[in-house]
């Protein structure tokens, strides 16, 4: 049960290691904002395993502020890049 | 009982993810790209959360990565048409492989 | 009276997520729902009234269901095409008539659009719906608008409008 948890852990930091794949070798500037947003997406479920193996439950808070920033973050930068002003 | 749906749960959310990150790798535009990494993970990560919820049962954490589903759905969902839209504004034409774009007229 | 109802539901939120029924911790809830419904309160809930009629909740479990019964196809539509060797994808951007009139009708209405297999959303105006296709089965405005649209859209208007 623990091994199979550590090993699916170590699975999906390795799948955040292909988005920073993306970030780093992105064409354009829009490659690496989808790689961004999916990373922020990856680590929700880091936290959700490791909230598992340790049994504690202020994991699942560092969680939803997560994705909580990175939504902001995400938003922050569309608005970037359709060039517009952040209060329009 | 529960740790056999827990850990049914997470593999599947694993499993999903490695299909997104696959998409997020292979295909050929930005687009395509946006559209399978934010199917795949979305689902994935709410996946693992719900295998989470059978972990904890009902106390606080359970409640906590319940409500994580819901939020996490929204924002995702929200943050994709947004860089989407933003990507085609800032001028990223669509692939080669394409064959319709009706947003063309309205955008200029 | 949407004051009321957007306080109601922070308070329910912050009540669930921190999960301990003591005088200070509801304190503490009361004021950070009253400063949330003074913000925001304004741009969400013109008609409250749609909450208390219970049919409307019948329908939108039916719509749970169907909804993610669309996603998890939309998992494996996107595996076969990944991990298919020689990528069976045709792009296109697509517009799409709406009937639906509200506004979270329609955020509701492209959410479900974003989350079914192979379509994401990417811009509302008017009427119109612009919906990026990772494959484009048909060129005729009818069928597709059918393909794409029509099984939310007569559950979402049950629900939402």
């Amino acid at each position: 049960m623990t091994d199979l948890l550590s090993i699916l852990l170590y699975l999906q930091i390795a799948l955040s290691v292909a988005c920073l794949y993306r970030i780093i070798r992105g064409p354009t500037i829009p490659d690496r904002m989808v790689g961004i947003d999916i990373f922020g997406i990856l680590v929700v479920g880091i936290c959700a395993i490791i909230s598992i193996q340790t049994e504690k439950s202020f994991i699942l808070d560092i969680g939803i502020a997560w994705i909580i920033l990175s939504f902001i973050g995400t938003l922050t930068l569309a608005k970037y890049l359709s060039g517009k002003k952040l209060n329009e | 009982m529960n740790n056999m749906i827990t850990i049914i749960l997470i593999c599947i959310g694993v499993l999903f993810n490695i299909f997104g990150c696959v998409g997020l790798i292979r295909l050929p535009d930005v687009y395509n790209r946006l559209q399978a990494a934010t199917k795949c993970v979305t689902l994935g990560c709410c996946s693992i959360l719900l295998g989470v919820v059978f972990h904890f049962g009902l106390s606080d954490a359970g409640f906590k990565a319940l409500f994580a589903i819901p939020i996490l759905f929204f924002s995702a969902t929200v943050a994709a048409h947004a860089l989407i839209r933003g990507a085609y504004h800032f001028g990223t034409r669509l692939g080669e492989k394409s064959v319709k774009d009706d947003y063309k007229e309205v955008v200029k | 009276m949407r004051y009321i109802a957007i306080f109601i539901l922070a308070l329910i939120f912050w009540l669930l997520i921190t999960f301990r029924f003591t005088v200070p911790n509801l304190i503490a809830g009361t004021l950070a729902a009253l400063i949330c419904s003074a913000i925001f309160a304004r741009y969400y809930f013109h008609n409250v009234y749609k909450f208390l009629q219970p049919y409307r909740y019948v329908w939108f479990c039916v719509y749970l269901f169907f909804f993610v019964w669309a996603c998890i196809r939309a998992n494996f539509d996107v595996a076969y095409r990944v991990l298919h060797p020689r990528m069976p994808i045709k792009p296109g951007i697509v517009r799409v008539k709406t009937t639906l009139r509200s506004e979270f009708a329609r955020t509701l209405l492209a959410n479900s659009i974003t989350m079914t297999p192979g379509t994401i959303t990417v811009d509302i105006l008017g009427d119109d719906f612009y919906v990026h296709w990772i494959y484009v089965k048909s060129e005729d405005p009818e069928v597709y608008t059918k393909m794409i649209t029509g099984k939310f859209e007569k559950y979402i208007k049950r629900f939402a409008e």
